[in-house]
């Protein structure tokens, strides 16, 4: 199995977190992993993205033009990949920040209001948490707990505090799906 | 011909990729506004540092060219030298010019070459996100000095506009800061003044201006101003260290 | 072996070269390989080893230049504009028959250019580097395990030659993140001994790194012992990969990060029955061109892929030597290739086989 995701949003939204986590617990699973980002000025204030490749085999390019799933955080990234999703592939789509329908039929989309949820739970900032969360229900690539798993690996120290947060977002999102 | 509102002639009318609470944009809006009480616009020559102004060239609306990193002055002297009746300036960072271009800045200040330089000093590198430039103050934690600078294996901060004033050549060596209104005056008065001086003919003419960067020294804009006060102006005295019109 | 780890290939070329015993790096931050300094200003105290920026890439390669000739493992690193102020510092320690290792994570040019990835400074690399005779080893990873790998013989190549020894990389594996292993800590002790170096002519005649040679005579004999080097790394050092070669009949040649977006294209086109394969260089000099020249009498045709207008294909046409067609397909400016490209041009060279 092979599964190429774009995630993609505001800088400061945590596309780049979500994405590194993912690779670290396809990596604590024995799969082949690779994240890619977006880098340069896009830095401040404007979009960024990264690819996460997670497979059974080696991994050719690390970039994708046609990706199975496009995690979109807010419209211009929506408007960015929305149209690159494979054929049968996920959308997954941050309902609370995007209105804006997209026309596709072959393509499966799933809305989850990430930021509600996330607000909810007490800080917007796990709205990318909850994405995840969903993805991985959508998507039966890595398992929950991995991803958990992964936390302490992926988010600094100073940030450690914060995990059992991030453990329920995460669980949020996975439960929607 | 002094404006007070709207926007000066010189600068394009666009927004600009500065962060917020970025003082590159005041400084620019300076030398705009000079270029404009001059009424030099049609006979200037700026030249853009590599930086984060290194995209000034969209926005002074005067003939501009894009410099190699910290060359600016050795640029400004090949333009200059071909029109002595143009104004040339440069506009460079710390990193640009206090450090890759020590040797470009020093020899055209000792050759009192008839140019004008805005030295935009804030303690870091900020276009490739945030190393430790030669003005780092003691202490200050950047992403190359992640245990603070040490003055024992980084040197000293250093002090460019006092070392570049001991030299023969330039006419008008000053620092000035925009860290609140009366102050961004000041840096005005000294601005125009290192232009008149080129206009007439008086030699090397460089204004330091201290500006902040809160985007790598992770504070919020407002605090950028108090820690540039603070921190800044204790290492880099406000001052004009030679002026030869004093003298005359 | 340690445990894996997921690391930026930045970090991972400060980490390997510590590893190797380096203990000394000086450079000046550039885009997009600033992670390696912040890299090395962390963790190299920690070994108490010797971070230093410099005020400019001359100056960090004559720092290269001192620390190299006074005996020790040392690297820089940088990106293109950066490498060629660097150049200075190289020739002198080409010429001078210095080991050291210089990292370029190659951006866009000509002159300030883009900070996104490109290969176009292979002939700087491989052919134009700097003024004289001279030739630096050139590595070429593909993947961030490799610039582990490669990062790591680069010392012990440069020790063996004592030559400098490039490790060419671009902004997409500088950036990206893959799991990785690392090979053991060495120990500093156990590295090979430099009796060459300047460390004090305590008890022995005094030594002296040099590249002057005002006499033609005695800088020829010099020149002459140098290329005696290079073609011994011809003889000793190629290193290349095969990828489905062994019924192809169009064979793709890509470095780096595009041989990764070439194969991606070579699995398509070899579901839609096209027979293809690659033929990877990691040594672009010595390039592999007795392969290239073998695959000559296998393939109906070749075709060279790179981020630049067309630089490393002037190798493959010299190694194909007009046996075989050679074509070309490039994307350059920062733009990356797309493994769509590279198998619509497959299809357009093979048409409907
Ligand atoms: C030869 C070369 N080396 C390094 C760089 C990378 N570089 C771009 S801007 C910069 C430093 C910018 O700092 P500064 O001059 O202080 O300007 P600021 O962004 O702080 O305004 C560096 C090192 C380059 N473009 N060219
Ligand atoms: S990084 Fe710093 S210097 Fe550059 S625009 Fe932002 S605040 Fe200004
Ligand atoms: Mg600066």
């Amino acid at each position: 199995m092979k599964q190429e995701i774009i995630m993609a949003g505001f800088g400061g939204q945590g596309v780049m977190s979500i994405g590194r986590l993912l690779a670290y617990a396809g990596m604590k699973e024995s799969k082949e992993v690779s994240w890619m980002p977006s880098y340069g000025p896009e830095m401040r204030g404007g979009t960024a993205n990264c690819t996460v490749i997670v497979s059974d085999e080696k991994i050719p390019a690390p970039v994708s033009s046609h990706p199975d799933t496009a995690i979109v955080m807010n419209l211009p990234s929506q408007d960015k990949f929305a149209p690159k999703v494979k054929k049968d592939g996920h959308l997954l789509v941050n309902s609370s920040l995007i209105e804006k329908e997209v026309e596709r039929d072959d393509i499966n989309i799933i809305k989850i209001p990430a930021n509600t949820i996330a607000d909810e739970l007490g800080n917007t900032r796990v709205a990318n948490m909850v994405m995840l969360g969903a993805y991985i229900a959508a998507v039966d690539i890595v398992s929950l707990d991995t991803v958990k798993d992964s936390l302490t690996n992926v988010l600094p120290e100073r940030r450690h505090n914060l995990i059992p947060m991030n453990e329920e977002a995460l669980d949020r999102g996975y439960n929607l799906v | 011909m002094e404006k007070i509102a709207g926007y000066p002639e010189s600068l394009d009318n666009q927004s600009t990729h500065y962060c917020p609470g970025c003082t590159h944009g005041i400084i620019h809006r300076l030398i705009a506004e000079v270029i404009d009480e001059l009424e030099i616009r049609e006979e200037t020559i700026g030249i853009a540092p590599v930086g984060c102004a290194v995209l000034c060239y969209e926005y002074f609306d005067v003939d501009m060219h894009e410099a190699s990193h910290g060359r600016a002055p050795a640029v400004a002297t090949g333009v200059k030298r071909v029109h002595p009746d143009k104004t040339v300036f440069t506009y460079q960072g710390d990193g640009d010019l206090a450090s890759i271009g020590t040797a470009e800045i020093v020899h055209a200040a000792n050759r009192g070459e008839n140019i004008t330089t805005i030295f935009i000093n804030n303690a870091i590198y900020g276009m490739t996100g945030g190393q430790m430039a030669p003005t780092t103050l003691e202490g200050q934690k950047t992403t190359t000095s992640p245990y603070g600078r040490n003055i024992k294996d980084s040197g000293n901060p250093i002090k460019m506009t006092e070392m570049l004033a001991v030299l023969d050549g330039p006419a008008y060596i000053a620092r000035v800061s925009v860290h609140n209104p009366k102050e961004i005056r000041k840096a005005k008065k000294a601005i125009k003044k290192a232009f008149r001086m080129q206009l007439e003919g008086k030699g090397f003419a460089l204004v330091e201006v201290l500006s902040t960067c809160p985007t790598n020294w992770g504070i919020s804009p407002t605090d950028g101003l108090k820690w540039l006060e603070e921190m800044m102006l204790p290492q880099y005295p406000l001052d004009v260290f030679k002026d030869i019109e004093e003298v005359e | 072996m340690s445990e894996k780890k997921l690391m930026k290939g930045n970090e991972v070329v400060g980490e390997a070269a510590i590893r190797a015993g380096c203990r000394y790096f000086f450079g000046y931050p550039i885009t997009p390989q600033n992670d390696i300094p912040a890299y090395m200003s962390r963790r190299l105290p920690e070994v108490d080893g010797v971070f230093l920026q410099a005020e400019s890439e001359v100056a960090a390669s004559n720092m290269v230049y001192g620390a190299a000739g006074a005996g020790a493992r040392v690297l820089t690193s940088s990106s293109s504009p950066g490498i060629s102020l660097k150049a200075e510092g190289i020739s002198y320690i080409a010429g001078a028959e210095l080991p050291a290792v210089i990292v370029n994570i190659m951006r866009s040019g000509p002159g300030l250019g883009g900070i996104q990835p490109s290969q176009a400074d292979y002939f700087q690399a491989t052919k134009g580097m700097a003024h004289g005779d001279f030739r630096l080893l050139v590595l070429a990873p593909s993947t961030v395990q490799e610039l582990a790998d490669l990062t790591y013989l680069a010392f012990d190549l440069a020790d063996k030659y004592r030559n400098p020894v490039m490790v060419l990389g671009d902004g997409m594996l500088g950036q990206m993140m893959e799991p990785v292993e690392f090979k053991e800590m060495r120990d500093l002790d156990e590295l090979p001994k430099k009796e060459w170096a300047t460390d004090g002519a305590k008890g022995r005649e005094k030594n002296v790194i040099n590249s002057l040679g005002l006499v033609a005579e005695n800088l020829e004999k010099h020149n002459l012992k140098l290329k005696a080097k290079y073609d011994q790394m011809r003889e000793e050092e190629v290193r290349y990969d095969d990828y489905k070669m062994d019924d192809a009949e169009l064979a793709i040649v890509a470095y780096g990060t595009t041989a990764r977006i070439a194969t991606s294209a070579i699995d398509r086109a070899r579901k839609e029955g096209y027979k293809v394969g690659l033929i990877r260089p990691i040594t672009l000099f010595p390039y592999p061109e007795n392969r290239i020249a073998e695959a000559a009498d296998q393939v109906d045709e070749f075709l060279a892929v790179e981020m630049s207008t067309g630089q490393m294909v002037e190798d493959v046409k010299l190694a194909v030597n007009g046996k075989k067609p050679v074509e070309f397909y490039g994307r350059t400016g920062g733009v990356v290739p797309s493994t769509d490209e590279i198998y619509d041009k497959i299809v357009a060279m093979r048409g409907d086989k």
